[in-house]
């Protein structure tokens, strides 16, 4: 049994707030379930499975299924941090194949501007050997980048292509929070957060959300939508593992993504657009040799002199500007990444950045702290003929 | 700059003896009776074979920086984090103190240097396993 055409992508929605002080989380949640069910064709009395992580308020997916009024007879609230949506995608599709549900709803939202938002769970195991330490996100993932560039050579100017591709792409959207181009000169010179990573190396913290239909094959029939089918997925976890063999260079992406290849039947050559998560230049440098678009080591020449930018480059990644220039909503990018490739497949992406016959795409993530315990999640998209 | 606020850290029944250790100067792993392993942070079962034979083991408290980023803004900056590969096997993260952070580079000799918490830190509690670089 495998989930390759088992469910289908019928609705995407991203809220177009960046910044909603005036609004409420839940609110949040069900203005992007409402506008996903709407570009579905669909409603909420419709929906028969609820997904969310548990960043969504209140108890697990109860108080969200309440506050929204779904009757629903499957729930999920896999948390696998920011790639979680990729992964819900996946799950979504397991429970269609197994009869569980034929539409599910998939909500994320959250406003890290306008609120605190609670991000350290006490309890885990590792909480008296690691909080001490100040490891944030931006240490993290920045001694990530400092051994790429010990092993491999990676440069700074590198990384730095990563943000210059996504902000030629956020130039077109309207809706992106840094829509202005930017040269590698600018990103190099940014003030530095945490060696070797500068401020334009890091993706935008934005109030927001998103939300999915994914639906049975039956059903994306009946509706006035292109029909986006789930080929291929694929899930996996990486930790320091006792501290043996520590190897920050390799995400859990180098899992996720051939798992998700190996079941959708096709390679990266095969692939004409790209969701990568971008919390970081370097989270999508190790990503893009993870899933084997280039070997490892080689990702700072792969995305050199605009080979992600749309129309220039061989590798179209993020066209909507990404976490980097456009929306990285509640610090969470996965979402983002499912609408963004489903923008591309149904031809509905800025026309500027539109890549022509977009029929396979990949959207990948990863959830956590890279240079930690991380998660990732990969899937293969193909738009139905 | 203010100070970063450290959280202490809590012992444990599984990381006492941990602790205890740092107080005296040592730092400790756990290795596996099984599998001859030994692994970091501890734990009372082996991460590497499941086994529950495992045992206290007083290292050197001298590695190499396997990875390092200093953090250049907010609270306590800038500070250096790091792994640092234990010459016994298991990568400790940590912080690494030194008088020029910038002179900190990958593959550098470190040595344990424990740092007994201060009035900044959030909570009493034990010393914590900062490393040094050899030679400061
Ligand atoms: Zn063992």
């Amino acid at each position: 049994m495998s989930l390759r055409n088992a469910a289908c992508i019928a609705g995407a929605f991203e809220h177009p707030t960046r910044l909603a002080p005036d609004m409420t989380t839940p609110q949040l949640h069900a203005e992007c379930a409402a506008g996903a069910l709407a570009d579905a064709g669909l409603s909420l009395t419709d929906v028969d499975g609820y997904f969310c992580a548990t960043d969504a308020p209140g108890f697990g997916p109860i108080s969200m299924i309440d506050y929204l009024g779904l009757t629903v007879r499957h729930t999920d609230s896999t948390e696998m941090g920011g790639c979680t949506y990729i992964q819900h995608v996946a799950h979504a599709a397991q429970a269609i194949a197994m009869g569980k549900c034929s539409v599910a709803l998939i909500t994320l939202a959250g406003r890290p501007r306008s609120e605190a938002v609670q991000r350290f769970r006490p309890g885990a195991p590792e909480s008296a050997f690691e909080q001490w330490v100040g490891l944030t996100n931006h240490t993290s993932y920045g001694m990530c980048a400092a051994r790429h560039m010990h092993e491999f050579g990676t440069t700074s100017e590198q990384l730095a292509w990563i943000k210059v591709a996504a902000s030629h792409h956020a130039q077109h959207n309207p809706h992106a929070m840094l829509p202005k181009v930017v040269t590698v000169e600018e990103v190099v010179n940014s003030p530095m957060i945490a060696d070797p990573l500068h401020r334009l190396d890091c993706c935008v913290t934005t109030d927001g959300g998103g939300a999915l239909v994914v639906v049975s094959p039956e059903i994306a029939k009946t509706l006035n939508r292109p029909v986006i089918s789930l080929l291929g997925a694929g899930e996996a976890t990486k930790g320091p593992s006792g501290g043996l063999g520590l190897d920050l260079t390799v995400s859990a992406a180098a899992q996720s993504g051939p798992r998700a290849f190996a079941e959708a039947g096709v390679t990266p050559a095969d692939i004409k657009y790209a969701s990568i998560y971008d919390s970081f230049t370097i989270t999508v440098l190790m990503q893009l040799e993870d899933l084997g678009f280039c070997a490892k080591g080689e990702g700072g020449k792969f995305v050199a002199d605009g080979n992600l930018i749309s129309g220039t480059g061989k590798l179209p990644f993020n066209t909507d500007g990404g976490g980097l220039c456009n929306n990285h909503p509640m610090f969470r990018g996965g979402i983002t990444k499912v609408i963004e490739a489903v923008r591309q497949l149904r031809g509905e992406a800025a026309p500027a950045v539109q890549v022509p016959n977009c029929d396979l795409a990949v959207a990948t993530g990863i959830g956590g702290s890279l240079g930690a315990r991380h998660g990732a999640a990969t899937i293969i998209l193909e738009r139905q003929s | 700059m203010s100070a970063r606020k450290r959280p202490a850290p809590q012992p444990n029944p599984e990381t006492q003896a941990f602790w205890d250790g740092l107080g005296e100067g040592v730092l400790r792993i756990k290795t596996c009776g099984n599998c001859h392993e030994g692994h970091y942070y501890p734990r009372h079962i082996c991460p590497h074979c499941g086994s529950a034979d495992t045992r206290w083991l007083d290292t050197a408290g001298t590695g190499e920086i396997y990875s390092l980023s200093v953090m250049r803004r907010g609270e306590g900056a800038p500070f250096a984090v790091a792994y640092v590969t234990l010459d016994e096997g298991p990568s400790v993260l940590t912080n690494l103190v030194a008088d020029d952070l910038d002179a900190l580079a990958i593959g550098q000799r470190v040595r344990l240097a424990p740092q007994p918490g201060d009035a900044d830190d959030i909570g009493d509690g034990p010393a914590l396993p900062v490393f040094a670089a050899i030679g400061d």
